[in-house]
């Protein structure tokens, strides 16, 4: 029976088949094209876009940061460099769970919540695998601990890493400033690609002022990635440029001479060469560790720092703006022969006091009994307030401020560096808008003796003493000398820029005030007399004492009794060798009293040490 | 008349395929995709030569296995047809019962020399067993066979795809549902089924299928939106195919497989292995190639002098095809990524051997032909 059938039915169902076959035949083309089409689109329509998915897969840019340019002082002695530290490196990519990891990590590292925090902050703008900092400077029994356990730490690293250095350590720290690590309001600062892969930026003083001469180029890596984020090789280098390197002005001998000087007092010193506007010492007591900040400071260290009443991270030589005291009194006394107020031989009484035409209240001199009948040359060596009182009622206010300001009074020297005040040189037009009162006569007066609203910082002190040195020329102080380029290593030096110039009217007048500071020094009556014992050279110079709180009428000073805190401020400014300067000190000692018994000596330890050994 | 009775003398080779009972056009052509599938098995393993050795293992074994099929009797085979597959349904219980489970899914079994996957049997026998069935009935097939025959389908499709592998159900089941095709189903009832289905498709949805497979599905409708999860497979295998370009990066130098950018690259993604290092030009001639295979199995089923060996040939050539369409197709982002091999070329023993041995059925039903003439 189904022989019958089959030989009966089998052309047609061997048609049937045939159609059917056919028919899935062209199905199948017609799928297949699909997968063909859909191909094309791929591989030829879009194929610039998948290659660029597929480079973007497997090419990372790895960013090299540069080498921080060395700083050298004058003679080329190291101050900042760069050593090998060991960090503590994540790439976040390869962990699979970062809290266990950290916590994890505890037990070998000590880490803090700052560290936490700045390793946040890297990992927010930090390119894919690349790797974090965690904890920097990591000491050698962490290495060892962590490294042989590090095969259980996925994704973490110790790596090598150059990190400044500041071989002097707390020496200078206020001339060079510090880097630390960078953060975002750092970063709104600068072009984020040069600092790809940087950690550490400028802060303070000149390594933040040269930031962008120290940083260098960034350099860049074309690295081949496997899908883990391992890098498997380098397809093409940009090196990165190392920053140039600093020569600054500050003789580090000199500086370290003047920071023992001061011992454990408080206060600031400048020394200047007053032919070029070189700072050659910039000394703010008392000092820190910069090395502190490189790593990350701990809030211990801080704290402390920041809470000491003696301020050490304050910068005093800049920042610092005190009364000047006497120290004015030449520049008055120039000011007095300049304008035609006063002649050198003119004298006037000193009774111990003085009073404004119908006034009762009496001007004191510090002198209580009076310096009797004094010229010019006598009311700048024994420092005579009565006679620069009246001077001042003479000058009148808007003459004194107009002079001051030709030495740089009341503005900033403009220095290559952070935090510069500018001091402060009363007029009229400032008390008006300061404080909404008109001027009082008694302020020209106690302006005159350098007192009332004025203020200076130690850095234009020295600065306007320079100026007066050399007859009227106030150059723009400088802390960096040279810049050399890298990669070419050409020392480039800065050039010496002047900011302005007072015109001497009659030379014999400079001369009339130079011989009185002479005096001061040299003098048997002069304040800084007993600094001239053993001196090789001619200084001079001028004294000063500063009140820190007013003393009422009748009241009397009386130094024992005062407390440190409130004791006068000491002040000195020099120039030496006296007829052909080379050097400008002015030296500041907070509540140490008198200027001649504690600032003076500082200065004369400062000069002798830069005109007798460096010849 | 006899070939061997004409003059002109058959060359050397003719006569060993003759004597081996080979298809000399089928297998220089599965010979060409074998070679093209080692190159690109080698690239895709990081030129491991342990595991090129293993697979040029298998290739020969499966070879041997082909030559020995198409050496059965087309009788013998359909003979065997119905113990084969309730051999199979046997072993798919017990896989059931004592089965391994790997990744996921409960599928191996192991006989202690060897372990392997008993629905691969199956890929066989169901297209084996319906046109064996129907070869005795009359076509176009009528309702009763129409109900028969689907429910020897379902059974091990339904088994397999609870283990779950839901590709190997596809092929076995497609497999099965060809040979009905085949035999003039006819057209209603196809559109039937169809509306049918597409109606059940949301209860599927909900019910049928697992939530992985769910997944799958809606990776491959939006694959950007979970890029690095069940997207990450997707899209790292257009990129790869994508910036093969026309011409491809060269053997060995498509950077998303030689990185390690592809997943299951020697293995379901090989396709974008081949599509990076070849780019698109290499792409079609290996499409073409597969579709060469496809169109000597189907001229096989043509011409062949039963019904047995026309239903069964066509049904292989065409399973094949689901193959290759399947698998081009999740590679190239346009079907849902289901665990379904480049057939020949992905690395891996048991679809190897079950191909082979399918085209030994096929090169089988073309010697039938001859001698039974």
């Amino acid at each position: 029976m189904l022989k019958r059938e089959q030989l009966k039915d089998d052309f047609l169902e061997h048609r049937l088949i045939r159609r059917r076959l056919i028919f899935t035949a062209v199905v199948a083309v017609v799928l297949l094209s699909l997968v063909v089409g859909r191909l094309y689109v791929l591989q030829v329509v879009e194929y610039a876009h998948y290659v660029t998915l597929s480079d973007s897969n497997r090419i990372r840019l790895k960013a090299l940061p540069p080498t921080r340019g060395l700083i050298f002082d004058r003679h080329g002695v190291v101050m900042a460099d760069n050593l090998p530290a060991y960090r503590l490196e994540i790439v976040r990519e390869q962990v699979d769970d970062l809290d266990a990891t950290l916590e994890k990590l505890r037990r070998y590292v000590d880490y803090d919540d700052q560290d936490l925090k700045r390793f946040e902050q890297a990992s927010r703008r930090r390119r894919p695998f690349e790797s974090v900092p965690l904890r920097l400077n990591l000491n050698d029994e962490e290495v060892a601990r962590l490294a042989v356990n590090l095969h259980d730490f996925e994704g973490v690293e110790i790596n090598a890493r150059l990190t400044r250095n500041y071989p002097l350590g707390a020496h200078a720290v206020h001339a060079l400033g510090y880097v630390s690590r960078i953060d975002e309001r750092d970063l709104s600062e600068v072009d984020e690609t040069e600092y790809s892969g940087t950690t550490h930026i400028g802060k303070l003083g000149v390594e933040k002022f040269y930031e962008q001469e120290l940083h260098g180029k960034v350099g860049f890596q074309q690295v081949e990635v496997n899908a883990n984020g391992r890098t498997l090789r380098v397809l093409s280098e940009t090196p990165p440029v190392q920053g140039n390197n600093l020569y600054l002005t500050i003789d580090s001998r000199l500086q370290r001479i003047a920071e023992q000087a001061f011992g454990d007092q408080t206060g600031a010193a400048v020394a200047v060469d007053p032919n070029n506007g070189e700072v050659l010492a910039l000394v703010s007591m008392p000092v820190f560790d910069p090395n502190l900040f490189v790593n990350g400071i701990s809030y211990a260290n801080y704290n402390q720092l920041r809470d000491s009443p003696d301020r050490p991270l304050f910068n005093r030589a800049l920042s610092g703006q005190y009364p000047p005291g006497s120290t004015t009194k030449p520049f008055f006394a120039f000011a007095g022969l300049e304008l035609g107020a006063v002649t050198a031989e003119h004298k006037v009484f000193c009774p111990g006091y003085y009073q404004l035409p119908n006034e009762p209240r009496k001007y004191r001199d510090w002198k209580k009994e009076g310096h009797g009948h004094m010229d010019l040359d006598g009311a700048v060596t024994q420092s005579c307030d009565v006679y620069f009182y009246k001077l001042a009622y003479e000058l009148t206010i808007d003459r004194m401020a107009a002079f001051m300001q030709q030495f740089g009074f009341g503005r900033k020297t403009g220095i290559d560096s952070t935090g510069e005040r500018s001091g402060l040189m009363p007029t009229r037009e400032w008390k008006r808008g300061a404080e909404g009162l008109p001027w009082f006569p008694g302020e020209t007066l106690i302006t005159g003796i350098g007192q009332g609203a004025l203020l200076v910082t130690p850095l234009q002190l020295a600065n306007s003493t320079a100026a007066f040195a050399s007859w009227g020329t106030r150059f723009q102080p400088r802390l960096v000398k040279a810049v050399e380029k890298i990669p070419q290593y050409e020392k480039v030096a800065t050039s010496s820029s002047i900011a302005g110039r007072y015109e001497v009217v009659k030379p014999e007048n400079w001369e009339h005030v130079h011989q009185a500071m002479v005096n001061v020094v040299h003098g048997l009556r002069g304040t800084a007399h007993r600094i001239s014992r053993g001196l090789d050279y001619q200084v001079a110079g001028k004294t000063g004492t500063a009140q820190v709180f007013g003393i009422a009428q009748d009241e009397e000073y009386d130094e024992e009794e005062v407390q440190e805190k409130l004791r006068d401020h000491a002040l000195f400014v020099s120039y030496a060798p006296a007829d052909a300067p080379r050097i400008v000190v002015a030296v500041i000692v907070e509540n140490g009293g008198h200027g001649s018994s504690v600032a003076a000596p500082i200065a004369r330890l400062i000069m002798d040490a830069y005109l007798l050994e460096d010849t | 008349m006899n070939q061997t009775l004409e003059f002109d003398t058959p060359s050397v080779s003719r006569r060993v395929m003759d004597a081996l009972r080979l298809d000399p056009v089928l297998l220089s052509l599965l010979l060409m995709l074998a070679a093209f599938g080692s190159m690109v098995l080698y690239s895709a393993s990081g030129a491991d030569e342990a595991a090129m050795i293993r697979q040029t293992t298998r290739i020969l074994v499966a070879m041997l296995l082909l030559i020995a099929t198409a050496n059965l009797p087309l009788r013998v085979i359909r003979k065997m047809s119905v113990w084969l597959y309730l051999g199979g349904i046997a072993l798919l219980v017990a896989v059931i019962l004592f089965g391994e489970v790997g990744k996921g899914a409960q599928r191996w079994l192991d006989l202690g020399f060897i372990r392997f996957q008993p629905s691969e049997i199956l890929k066989l026998a169901v297209p084996m067993v319906i046109a064996a069935y129907l070869s005795n009935r009359v076509l176009p097939v009528g309702f009763k066979d129409l109900v028969v025959s689907t429910v020897l389908v379902l059974i091990p499709v339904v088994l397999i795809a609870r283990q779950p592998d839901l590709g190997t159900a596809i092929l076995v089941g497609s497999a099965g549902f060809f040979v009905l095709f085949l035999a003039g189903v006819r057209w209603s009832v196809i559109v039937a089924t169809g509306v049918l289905l597409s109606a059940a498709a949301p209860l599927m949805w909900k019910f049928v299928l697992h939530e992985y497979q769910r997944d799958r599905i809606l990776t491959l409708l939006d694959p950007e939106s979970d890029p690095l999860g069940s997207g990450y497979h997707i899209i790292q295998s257009k990129i790869a195919i994508g910036s093969g370009g026309v011409y491809g990066k060269g053997w060995l130098n498509g950077t998303q497989s030689q990185l390690d950018f592809i997943p299951e690259r020697s293995t379901d993604f090989i396709f974008s292995v081949f599509g990076e290092e070849f780019g698109f030009l290499g792409s079609v001639i290996l499409i073409l190639l597969y579709l060469a295979i496809i169109f000597r199995g189907l001229y096989i089923a043509a011409h062949a002098e039963e019904n047995f060996g026309r239903l069964l040939a066509g049904a292989l050539s065409l399973t094949f095809f689901v193959y290759l369409f399947v698998n081009t197709g999740m590679v190239a982002g346009i079907l849902p990524v289901v665990g379904v091999p480049l057939p020949l070329v992905s690395y891996g023993g048991t679809s190897m051997v079950t191909l082979m041995v399918g085209f030994g059925l096929i090169m089988s039903i073309r010697s039938a032909k001859r001698f039974l003439v």
